[in-house]
């Protein structure tokens, strides 16, 4: 019996480079790398080893110098096509949902506000999500009616993440997610999003300086020098 | 859900202190502008209804300063020259006159007038003809005098709370000595006549010994006669001068609108303050959230969706404005009609300040344009931001 696997990512020679005066600095260098749907990935490297920049092109917030893209199958960036703002953006929402280090939620919208803040500008068609059932995932549903500056930076981090689900994207990009957090709000964090992956099935890509929570992925990407070093399940 | 219109307005609550300083700077706009329309628009009617309520078209005075001549009209006067009754006479002969009526000015110092004392003013009216030019006006108690030559009074409105003088009563004329009995007391009109005491001019002129003498002459020309022609006849005339109501009106419109180009100079700074006011702290908003708005882009917000939120946070800045600055206009209209008189040297009686709900709808408009025009540069700075340059600030 054939069982189709299908590929939430697939980079094939992907490269970004950027320029200084006359100096090329390749951040990104010829990486190729598949996720599979539902799948846990982390990526782990020193500081200025890319590994933002190359998130920031799988999460279409930036376009390749060179090399392609799929994103559930579907051709996102081929060689020498550039997309515009806009069409990364309605790219953007129809696939994923960021979850960034700083949180920033708006001070004065309570946190069902703030949840519900995506809706405001998109709500996916089909989107009917029960807005109570993520915060009652994320354990904040009791702190729905509070002030971020009521709640703490745990909190204030699962509020950011329902944020990330409530249009149901089909991938989460977590960029240091726990950089502001103590050691114990970032276990909490990389318990949720292990959850999430295992009863949601949502594909999840993690960006960390934590070896604890980057071990929690399925699968490890160690990047130096703009290039994949690493690959371990 | 929530709604584009309440993001915008939860956005201007994070900064209080700053949005209230803003919504006072076009609050103050809009309040300066308003009450300068509503005075645009008061000054000119209560002007016409002063004049119409002359009753007279014309005055004829002495030869003498034009000035004077519209300050006896309006205002009554004092240091008036005189002319002879018998050109009264032969003006009423004129084909074109339907109504005359002779006038005498007298005005006295009385030392018992107010703290320092104060000029009282009397006007010397003829029985028969004044109150049939004036036949607007109404009684509030007693009635015209009992016969042309009696010393009595009929006192204005306020000339009558003035001397706190009721029918019956009687009035001094000081340095003269001369009591006159008041026999009537005039309902309110709005006009100089509720500040007038009117006496027979047979018996004013009897009392200061200005035999045949008087200081202006009302007219009521006919309607279908050709008041320019008459004017030009009138003007013609010896030792006299003829002021008609357009002229005056037309005089002090010019005097006024001097000042009214000032002051709608500094609305329009004012305005032009408040503009800049809010740019800078619509735009300062969108460079503190700089990330913010890049993240709320990712979250899926289009460039024309950041354009709308921060357009919609600078109109609901100047609707605010708007609002709080009418409000405070319409409250304050009778202060701002006191200070106008104080500073004019010829204001009307009646309203100075008329606001009315098309004055209200026009600021309304133009805070709105305010808030439209202000808001698009820093929208637009706003809509530009890409995600990128957000995220990157924060690895930054």
């Amino acid at each position: 019996m054939n069982i189709e696997i299908k590929m939430a990512i697939e980079a094939q020679n992907l490269k970004k480079i950027f320029h200084r005066g006359s100096e090329e600095i390749p951040a990104v260098n010829d990486v190729t790398l598949s996720v599979e749907e539902g799948r846990f990935v982390s990526f782990v490297g020193p500081s200025g080893s890319g590994k933002t920049t190359l998130i920031n092109i799988l999460g279409c917030l930036d376009n390749p110098t060179s090399g392609k893209l799929k994103l559930g199958g579907q051709s996102i960036f081929d060689e020498g096509k550039t997309l515009s703002e806009a069409e990364l953006t309605k790219i953007r929402r129809e696939m994923f949902g960021y979850i960034f280090q700083k949180f920033y939620l708006i001070p004065t919208l309570t946190v069902l506000e703030n949840v519900m803040l995506p809706f405001t500008f998109y709500k996916k068609p089909g989107a009917d999500t029960d807005v109570e059932k993520v915060l009652r995932l994320l354990g904040i549903e009791h702190r729905k009616e509070h002030l971020p500056g009521e709640i703490s930076g745990g909190e204030m981090q699962r509020v950011a993440i329902a944020r990330a689900l409530i249009n149901r994207p089909k991938i989460i990009l977590a960029d240091e997610p726990t950089g502001n957090l103590d050691s114990k709000r970032s276990k909490e964090i990389g318990e949720i999003l292990k959850e999430l992956n295992q009863k949601e099935r949502l594909t999840i890509v993690l960006v960390t300086h934590n070896s604890y929570l980057a071990g929690m992925a399925h699968q490890v990407f160690e990047l130096r020098d703009g290039k994949i070093h690493v690959s371990g399940d | 859900m929530i709604n584009i219109f309440q993001v915008a307005y939860k956005n201007l609550l994070r900064k209080k202190t700053r949005s209230g300083l803003t919504i006072i700077g076009i609050a103050l706009a809009a309040w300066v502008l308003i009450s300068l329309l509503g005075f645009n628009r008061g000054y000119e009617s209560s002007l016409n209804t002063d004049i119409d309520n002359l009753g007279y078209q014309m005055l004829v005075t002495a030869k003498g300063c034009p000035y004077e001549a519209a300050t006896l009209m309006l205002k009554g006067g004092t240091g008036l020259r005189y002319m002879k009754q018998e050109i009264a006479d032969s003006i009423a002969k004129e084909p074109e006159v339907d109504k005359i009526t002779p006038l005498l000015m007298e005005a006295v110092f009385d030392p018992n007038k107010g703290e320092s004392g104060g000029i009282t003013a009397y006007l010397g009216i003829d029985p028969k003809t004044f109150p049939k030019m004036k036949s607007f006006l109404e009684f509030k108690q007693g009635a015209w005098f009992s016969d042309p030559n009696a010393n009595e009074a009929v006192l204005g409105y306020e000339a009558a709370e003035l001397e706190q003088r009721e029918v019956g009563d009687t009035l001094l004329i000081p340095d003269k000595n001369i009591e006159l009995k008041v026999v009537g007391i005039l309902k309110r009109t709005g006009t100089q006549d509720d500040g007038t005491i009117f006496i027979p001019i047979d018996a004013l002129q009897e009392i200061f010994s200005k035999k045949d003498e008087l200081t202006g002459i009302g007219i009521k020309v006919k309607k279908e006669a050709d008041i320019n022609k008459f004017e030009e006849r009138m003007y013609k005339l010896p030792d006299v001068q003829v002021v008609s109501l357009s002229q005056v009106k037309q005089t002090i419109m010019t005097l006024v609108s001097t000042a009214r180009v000032m002051v709608l100079s500094i609305a329009l700074i004012a305005i032009l303050i408040s503009v800049v006011g809010v740019i800078n702290t619509i735009l300062m908003s969108v460079m503190e959230r700089f990330q913010e708005i890049g993240i709320l882009k990712s979250m899926g917000a289009m460039a024309g969706d950041i354009f709308k939120l921060i357009w919609i946070e600078t109109l609901l800045l100047c609707l605010t404005g708007g609002v709080i600055g009418t409000a405070l206009a319409l409250a304050t209209a009778k202060f701002t009609e006191i200070l106008i008189r104080r500073i004019l040297p010829y204001a009307p009686r009646g309203g100075l300040v008329k606001i009315d709900l098309s004055l209200v709808f026009l600021t309304l408009v133009v805070v709105i344009l305010i808030g439209l025009l202000s808001g698009i540069y820093p929208s637009w700075k706003a809509s530009r931001v890409r995600p990128l340059e957000a995220i990157r600030s924060e690895v930054e």
